[in-house]
């Protein structure tokens, strides 16, 4: 998909307010927020800024309070939990911080794991288990890495095996909540090249969230918490 | 798919779910066991004795008749006359009877006066025979045949003389006339063990010099002399008694206990058994009481051990919900490996119980006489297991539950 199609949103947050009620201190107002299809955007903010509930508002885990959520044009903050959960299965392909894999599971399990979950997923899959390890190949890790344990692994394939698990299926969507922080910078930019080979080959949107202002560059568009979220007293 | 990660995911925690499984394990195979033990004291106790349609005795309770006729417990309120006897056996209804005389005793153990009868009438466990392991049959006058557990307390073998001492707790011996070990008895595991058996003659020769519980001052008949006297019984304690037809036993009942000439009992030692059982039966609810406590105590260390695994598994609860994985799968994880669990537990509590028993059956049968059958599982055991893996399920709810509030409020915040 061209990223110039700007008509389509992946994203679209209109109004959202939420906040938790035992933690009367933090309150998480969007007036508005936009993603593109097929773009890749950084999100950037301070630590407590809210970016990581915004994700769980987006991932479904979290209903906002009042406005609305639309992934590609649908409303999700209507669904039932159930269907929320379903709808994340289908849609995005979520990569942690760290520890993004089931580590006594082996690499194979951990990529497939979501097409378990997701038929709309594992259709567009004709073979699975081919299908992973081409994706680690493309994602350099080693040919022998497929059937070690999750465990195994060095903290900067298991980030891999998790963009391989984020991409299979070729979800819209993929959310990336730091993905770099446990790295180093030579592993950051090996990752972040190989991460977005993969969401264009998917043709996915890629929202990520670091603070790491030096990432930039390598965006699309770069969206700061400070300039989305109002301050609520 | 899901079932093989959960067996990935116990694999991965081997060492904690093996000690579970063999904590469960144990814990099964104990109320297995006390189950067990317990039918199979039970059965013991009612096989003492078979085959035997009515015990006669003099007019008394049936269970104090059964007490000292069979388990030679307590004492006989009164005798009953050779001529009572004579006339219950000479019924028609009789088709086989067994006189026993009871009152002597020997280093606290029972001296029965009894004929060759016994020997071939007494049956135990649904028709065992009692079998003379050394030795032979009483044939002299002084002959006694000792029970397996006599002869190995008191280390008595063939060839051994005692004497028997007058009535149960006397210091009175009927020392001028020794008697022989003629024969050992093969274990039976009932109060026969313990009991030593001489011919009826023998307890009227033993007699002869006393009257009314007391020896005669002065007068010591010869042994030469008693022999050629005549020792046909008197009296006896009690006598078994076996029918041509089942049909006739209320009726043969009913005529004992209405004999005009003397207040004789007569009862069923099946029905006895019950009632006895009944008494003893209170440890019974109290073995299957600790059973179910075990039982009860091992849900809730399952419950404990997966409680506490559950905040180092926070982070793959949040991984499966990030897949998509609605928290009732999360639920279903958890319980699907307490069900696991708890399988695993039956199936090693099983091997480990009938392996235990193959090797201590023989020592319990020994020691206790109690005969533990090694048979496959009962309907009754298998409906237990079923029940307990619906309760292990059902109680690995109360983790998952929290599991299903953790997953629903971490979202993508984790908490390690």
């Amino acid at each position: 998909m061209e990223k110039s199609n700007l008509n389509e949103k992946t994203i679209q947050i209109n109004s959202v307010k939420f906040h938790w009620s035992n933690k009367s201190k933090f309150k998480l107002h969007i007036p508005e927020l936009s993603v593109d299809k097929g773009e890749k955007v950084l999100l950037l903010g301070e630590s407590g800024s809210g970016k990581t509930t915004l994700l769980s508002l987006i991932c479904g885990f979290l209903s906002p309070l009042s406005g609305k959520i639309q992934l590609n044009e649908k409303l999700i903050n209507d669904l039932s939990a159930t269907k929320r959960d379903q709808y994340r299965s289908d849609n995005i392909g979520i990569i942690f911080q760290q520890f993004n894999l089931l580590p006594y599971a082996n690499v194979i399990d951990n990529i497939l794991l979501p097409l378990y979950f997701s038929k709309l997923r594992s259709a567009n899959i004709s073979n699975q288990r081919e299908t992973a390890i081409s994706i680690c190949q493309s994602l350099r890790l080693p040919e022998d890495v497929v059937n070690m344990k999750a465990s195994e692994l060095s903290v900067g394939q298991q980030q891999r095996v998790a963009v391989a698990r984020a991409l299979i299926g070729n979800p819209p969507l993929v959310i990336a909540d730091e993905p770099t922080s446990s790295l180093d910078t030579d592993a950051q930019n090996i990752f972040l090249d190989l991460m977005f080979s993969q969401v264009a080959i998917s043709n996915s949107t890629l929202l990520m969230v670091s603070h790491d202002k030096s990432l930039s560059s390598n965006f699309d568009r770069v969206i700061d918490m400070k300039n989305v979220s109002v301050k609520e007293k | 798919m899901l079932l093989k990660l959960t067996f990935n995911s116990l694999y991965a925690r081997l060492l904690t779910v093996a000690m579970t499984v063999f904590a469960i394990s144990l814990s099964l195979m104990l109320y297995m066991s006390v189950e067990k033990l317990r039918t199979s004291a039970y059965t013991s106790f009612t096989d003492t004795i078979s085959q035997t349609d009515l015990i006669v005795g003099a007019r008394t309770s049936s269970v104090q008749l059964l007490l000292y006729s069979v388990f030679r417990i307590g004492n006989a309120t009164n005798n009953i006359t050779w001529e009572s006897y004579e006339d219950v056996i000479n019924k028609k209804e009789v088709a086989w009877s067994v006189p026993i005389s009871l009152g002597d005793s020997h280093k606290g153990f029972r001296v029965m006066g009894t004929n060759s009868e016994f020997f071939k009438r007494y049956k135990f466990r649904g028709g065992q025979s009692i079998e003379l392991e050394q030795g032979k049959n009483l044939d002299d006058l002084y002959d006694v045949i000792i029970g397996a557990g006599v002869a190995e307390k008191l280390n008595y073998s063939v060839g051994t003389p005692l004497i028997v001492s007058h009535g149960l707790q006397s210091f009175s011996d009927h020392d001028d006339q020794p008697f022989r070990v003629s024969g050992i008895l093969a274990k039976t595991g009932t109060p026969v063990d313990n009991t030593v058996i001489v011919s009826l003659e023998a307890i009227e020769a033993i007699h002869v010099d006393w009257s009314t519980g007391a020896k005669i001052p002065g007068q010591i008949t010869p042994v030469e002399e008693i022999r050629q006297m005549d020792l046909s019984p008197k009296n006896i304690t009690a006598a078994l008694i076996g029918v041509n037809s089942k049909l006739q036993i209320f009726q043969l009942q009913r005529w004992i206990n209405d004999y005009p000439e003397e207040s004789l009992s007569s009862i069923l030692p099946g029905v006895a058994l019950q009632e006895l059982w009944r008494i003893v039966g209170v440890v019974e609810n109290l073995l299957l009481g600790i059973s179910v406590t075990v039982i009860f105590t091992t849900l809730i260390g399952m419950t404990a051990i997966i409680f506490s695994s559950l905040n180092e598994r926070r982070r793959e609860m949040a991984i499966w919900r990030a897949m998509g994985a609605s928290p009732k799968v999360v639920i279903g994880l958890l319980m699907l490996e307490a069900f696991i669990i708890s399988v695993m537990s039956i199936i090693v509590s099983t091997v480990m119980l009938f392996l235990t028993l193959y090797v201590l059956q023989p020592w319990i049968d020994n020691t206790y006489g109690i005969l533990v059958n090694i048979e496959m599982l009962a309907v009754k055991d298998i409906y237990i297991f079923m029940l307990f893996i619906i309760a292990a399920s059902l109680v690995s709810l109360i983790p998952a539950i929290r599991a299903y509030w953790f997953s629903i409020n971490d979202g993508m915040t984790i908490k390690i």
